[in-house]
């Protein structure tokens, strides 16, 4: 039983933080309940499915489906979390000013809701597919005991969402002045990891080249599959021994989205303030 | 028609091309080198890996054949190679690996990490 919850529980514990994360960021947006247990629901629904056509899903494309589908969900999710940002940083002010008029803050809310409610989704989606394939597989083994394996399976359910909890509770002792800031940081690193790890995923698949092998290796400090190494690789990124191309897509998501926010963030603030001035003069 | 404002139809294109992109990753999804690598194949049934120990050449790019011959589906891991493959029973799945410096490698069957550890030696 015990090896069943801990299996599960390393299964789940990337979506576990993301959701906590996830959370924590849109602390005060209007109905953020709602949307985020869609989310959930939805990537459970999404995950039995995705189990189901395992079979379909990898023999696709000649062999490396489920590498271009798993690169694929996270990229995606990649392109959603960088939207988020760019979106909360031109609208944040905006919407924290109309937060009185609820029927403004619903609207508002909603938009950028949608995405990380798929981020969500996503994320429940690609590590509970295995969860349930890792369950059926022990059904199937053990068909004498499903009383064991659910408990086990319930208990790393369970243990997944404790820590997703402390993710949530930690970061609202952040100073709501400082909150913002720290989520949107968190959210930008979780993106960069992401598109490391579809990066990752599209070299497996040899869609692309390594281009250098391994660029460094703290895998006698944290190693990668230690639930450490889990938790940190979900939260930075973290590769104990990445590929170059690794390295680059982390890089080049992380310095697109800085600049995506710098160049698009300020827009709608300099566009009020201009008519304004101009009427002025 | 409804009217967008500004950043709505930012949203849209956005929206558009990044689902453009992924059509595109989709489309690409040929892999770069279908020539003829050197095939090892691994079994992996009732938990346990066979053989455990599989010799490959160092420095080239060669195709890990893995046959999952159950129960259960088992989900190939090694953090060392960076790879990472869900095989359902009966199915056999194909990794690429390398080229790898000189060396060993281990790998484990997710779903069964007690017993199913096995290793790859680059000579």
């Amino acid at each position: 039983m015990l090896a069943t919850a801990i299996i599960v529980f390393r299964e789940v514990l990337e979506a576990a933080l993301i959701i906590g994360i996830v959370l924590a960021a849109t602390q005060g947006l209007a109905r953020r309940a709602n949307w985020v247990s869609a989310g959930i629901v939805a990537g459970v629904a999404g995950a039995g499915l995705v189990a189901w056509f395992a079979d379909t899903i990898s023999a696709a494309l000649a062999g490396i489906g489920q590498e271009v589908f798993n690169a694929g969900i996270m990229l995606f999710a990649v392109v959603m979390l960088g939207w988020h940002n760019v979106w909360m940083k031109r609208h944040g002010r905006e919407m924290a000013q109309h937060m009185r008029d609820l029927g403004q803050a619903v609207k508002l809310g909603s938009r950028s809701m949608t995405m990380l409610a798929v981020v969500i989704g996503l994320a429940v989606l690609r590590e509970g597919s295995e969860v349930v394939l890792f369950l059926y597989g022990v059904a199937v083994a053990q068909p004498d005991s499903p009383g064991l394996m659910l408990s086990g399976g319930l208990l790393g359910l369970l243990s997944g969402a404790i820590v997703g909890l402390l993710m949530y509770r930690g970061l609202l002792r952040i100073s709501s002045r400082h909150l913002f800031a720290v989520t949107t940081w968190m959210i930008t690193l979780l993106a960069s990891g992401m598109a490391a790890q579809a990066a990752g995923f599209l070299m497996q698949a040899d869609l692309l080249p390594p281009l250098v092998q391994s660029m460094w290796d703290t895998s006698g400090i944290v190693a990668q599959n230690s639930v450490f190494g889990r938790v940190l690789q979900t939260l930075i990124g973290y590769v104990d021994h990445p590929s170059g191309i690794q390295v680059l897509f982390y890089a080049v998501t992380l310095i697109s989205i800085v600049l995506l926010m710098r160049l698009y963030g300020s827009m709608s603030s300099s566009h009020k303030v201009q008519p304004i001035r101009a009427m002025e003069t | 028609m409804r009217v967008l404002t500004r950043p709505q139809r930012v949203q849209i294109v956005n929206f558009k091309s990044s689902v453009a992109a992924l059509a595109l990753l989709l489309g690409m999804a040929q892999p770069l080198h279908a020539e003829n690598l050197p095939v090892f194949n691994l079994t992996i049934k009732d938990g346990r890996y066979s053989p455990e120990t599989v010799e490959i050449p160092a420095d080239r790019k060669i195709k890990l054949v893995i046959k999952n011959e159950g129960p259960g589906p088992e989900e190939f891991e090694s953090s060392d190679l960076n790879r990472e493959k869900v095989i359902k029973a009966g199915k056999s799945a194909e990794v690429t690996i390398g080229p790898l410096k000189p060396g060993t490698y281990k790998f484990i069957g997710e779903f069964h990490p007690k017993t199913a550890q096995g290793r790859i030696v680059a000579k």
